[in-house]
């Protein structure tokens, strides 16, 4: 038994070891993976709290040199002294650990961000401090504990309108990473896997053309994956809720986009190659970064600016962006138009790109 | 003379290291089968791939009815690999409405599947058929555009003969309806049953081309006497007699029988399981050919 065992296992690994693609991959995947995370998630341990803080008291924010509104800096350091002296003592509240103050330039806008729990709190020093809260969220419950254990006089002022649970955020992250599997391994994989049985080289030598078989390809996943997103909404809304203040044509629009974009992004990475580990390798080389990048379980606001500009990058990023406007805070086109132009503009250039880079055969 | 359906002049084809096809030529005629023989590895599915139009030529061309291969062709041509894989989860009828759907005419669906005997599987999920129903199931897609030019390519590699004489009584059907089919094979009862006109291919050339019939006339003269090695003694070993020692037997050719078997009696050979025969196309491709293994 064991004869046949080593046969068998010695005979599989000359296989794998001989493709030198999938090898590459099942190695450099999860290193790049361990090494992307740990330079994203590196430095000081992170803030358990985001508080936005009104730009009238700049002063408080920390630390030196002061940084643009869109690179908000924690202050999260045991102990560190970042606001100037005067100003700690008379807002003992931002000396707080593990708490990210976040300059905010308005109280509109920092009211906008507590309701769409982007910021637990906005905070407005002065005599009293004042500051907005959430109270639907867990953070926003305790971040007010803190603080006014810190400044007992401190007035909570009333958040009005619909707050945004962590579902109702979560859910158009679901609907956007299950419409990108299902695009980037449904064409990726299935058009290699056609390549590597020799279905491909068959219909080659029929009248079709490369550009109506990668156009069937396309309307078939496209219909399949905005039916799914489709049910899915209509389900996850009559079983548990969700909130939605957006309009659903333009949610129509954004998944038929986003399919194509991913669908397009599929068909590259597929239009060569034929071998399974390797196509395998490089779907999953896309998708881990999408699916840790794009904000799908967490947003990333406070993350270092390059990352933020890496996952901007990002379709998945993009039509996120977009769905969770449109869905959570009624965004109209207008609004999501860099989004949709983005998506429109991959899709064109990856389709080209797959559709030169075909290959009907090994 | 009238044009040939499918003409073939100056084929090569060259891979980095190795010719795979070095200046074939051949002509078929409407109607005719042609098969192309040679040993594994002789340039036989590279010829046909190319006629195909699913491989490019490093020199030469193919004309179908006179022009180069194009569209029409495309329409014309039906097509059964040596493997093909087909969707997973069709069924028999659905592989074959699938590939239907890439014709502009062709047959309707139901004919298709009498035609092959496959009525009663029609519903059948294409990866449950047996080896000789698989090829029943690709010959249908392949007659689906019902076309004017039929390719096998090693039809019935790996089926029972059982299987195998279904198969070539299929083929018959449809050469009985004058369609033409080019067969590659490396079964020379195949070739012998099914083809009009054969052209033996080793190492990318045509060594030998024309009617089996003629082919055998032109290349053996004689008759062909089998004898078990066994019964075949050392001693007349040393007779002057055209031998070939294949593994079981001992196989003797001659132009004349009498003196050969006279020879044989006054060397004491025993000649009671004697087998005379003509030559057939098996022993004139392994002349042509070699009998050595070749990689």
């Amino acid at each position: 038994m064991m004869r046949r065992l080593l046969a068998v296992w010695h005979a599989r690994n000359l296989e794998f070891l001989r493709d030198r693609g999938a090898l590459f991959f099942t190695l450099i995947l999860p290193l790049s993976i361990i090494i992307g995370m740990a330079i994203i998630f590196s430095g000081p341990p992170r803030p358990l709290f985001k508080v936005g803080v009104l730009g009238a008291h700049r002063a408080a924010v920390p630390p030196a040199p002061p940084p643009p509104l869109a690179q908000p800096r924690a202050s999260h350091a045991p102990g560190r002294g970042s606001c100037p002296p005067g100003r700690c003592a008379a807002d003992p509240f931002l000396r707080e650990r593990y708490v990210q103050f976040i300059r905010v330039a308005s109280r509109s806008r920092g009211v906008q961000d507590v309701r769409r729990q982007r910021i637990d709190m906005l905070f407005a020093p002065g005599d009293p401090p004042r500051y907005w809260v959430n109270t639907d969220s867990p953070k926003g419950y305790i971040i007010q504990r803190l603080l006014l254990s810190a400044d007992p006089q401190a007035q909570r002022v009333q958040v009005t309108g619909k707050t945004v649970r962590y579902i109702d955020w979560l859910f158009p992250g679901i609907l956007a990473m299950n419409l990108m599997f299902s695009c980037l391994f449904g064409v990726g994989y299935i058009v290699m896997r056609y390549r590597q049985s020799g279905f491909l080289k068959r219909l080659h030598a029929t009248p079709l053309t490369a550009f109506e078989f990668l156009g069937a390809q396309v309307l078939s996943r496209l219909s399949i994956t905005v039916f799914i997103t489709g049910a899915l909404y209509i389900g996850v809304g009559a079983l548990i809720g969700f909130h939605d203040s957006g309009s659903v044509l333009l949610l129509l629009l954004l998944a038929v986009l986003g399919s194509l974009s991913m669908i397009a992004l599929g068909l590259t990475i597929s239009a060569r190659f034929s071998s399974e580990e390797l196509v395998n390798g490089l779907l999953n080389l896309i998708t881990w970064p999408m699916m840790l990048l794009s904000g799908v379980w967490f947003s990333l606001a406070g993350s270092p600016a390059w990352v933020r500009r890496v996952a901007d990058a990002l379709p998945l990023t993009q039509l996120l962006h977009a769905a969770r406007a449109v869905m959570l805070y009624g965004a109209g086109f207008s609004q999501i138009a860099p989004n949709l132009i983005y998506l429109s503009v991959i899709t064109v250039v990856f389709l080209a790109v797959g559709a030169w880079s075909f290959r009907w055969r090994i | 003379m009238s044009t040939p359906i499918l003409e073939v002049r100056d084929l090569v084809k060259q891979y980095p290291a190795l010719t795979a096809v070095n200046g074939i030529s051949f002509a078929v005629p409407e109607g005719n089968c042609f098969g192309l023989l040679g040993p594994n590895g002789a340039g036989k599915t590279t010829t046909v791939e190319i006629m195909e139009g699913i491989l490019a030529p490093t020199s030469g061309e193919v004309l179908y009815r006179g022009e180069p291969l194009g569209a029409r062709f495309h329409e014309e041509a039906g097509i059964l690999f040596q493997e093909t894989a087909l969707q997973n989860f069709l069924t028999v009828r659905q592989s074959v409405a699938m590939f239907r759907g890439l014709y502009r005419r062709g047959l309707d669906i139901d004919e298709v599947l009498k035609l092959c005997s496959l009525e009663k599987l029609a519903h059948r999920d294409n990866r449950k058929l047996s080896g000789g129903q698989r090829q029943r199931l690709l010959l249908a897609i392949a007659l689906v555009n019902d076309p004017a030019v039929l390719f096998l390519d090693e039809p019935t590699t790996g089926l029972d003969p059982q299987a195998r004489r279904n198969f070539w009584a299929l083929v018959q059907s449809i050469k009985a309806q004058r369609k033409t089919i080019l067969l590659t094979t490396h079964y020379m009862e195949e070739a012998e049953v099914l083809c009009d006109e054969i052209a033996i291919v080793d190492r990318g050339r045509i060594v030998a081309q024309g009617p089996p019939q003629r082919l055998l006339k032109e290349h053996f003269a004689e008759v062909l006497l089998e004898l078990p090695r066994q019964d075949f003694p050392q001693a007349a070993r040393r007779l002057t007699l055209q031998l070939i020692e294949a593994s079981e037997r001992v196989e003797i050719t001659t132009d004349d029988l009498d003196g050969t078997l006279r020879t044989l009696i006054s060397a004491h050979v025993p000649l009671k399981n004697l087998r005379i025969r003509p030559p057939n196309l098996e022993d004139l491709f392994l002349e042509l050919t070699g009998r050595e293994l070749r990689s």
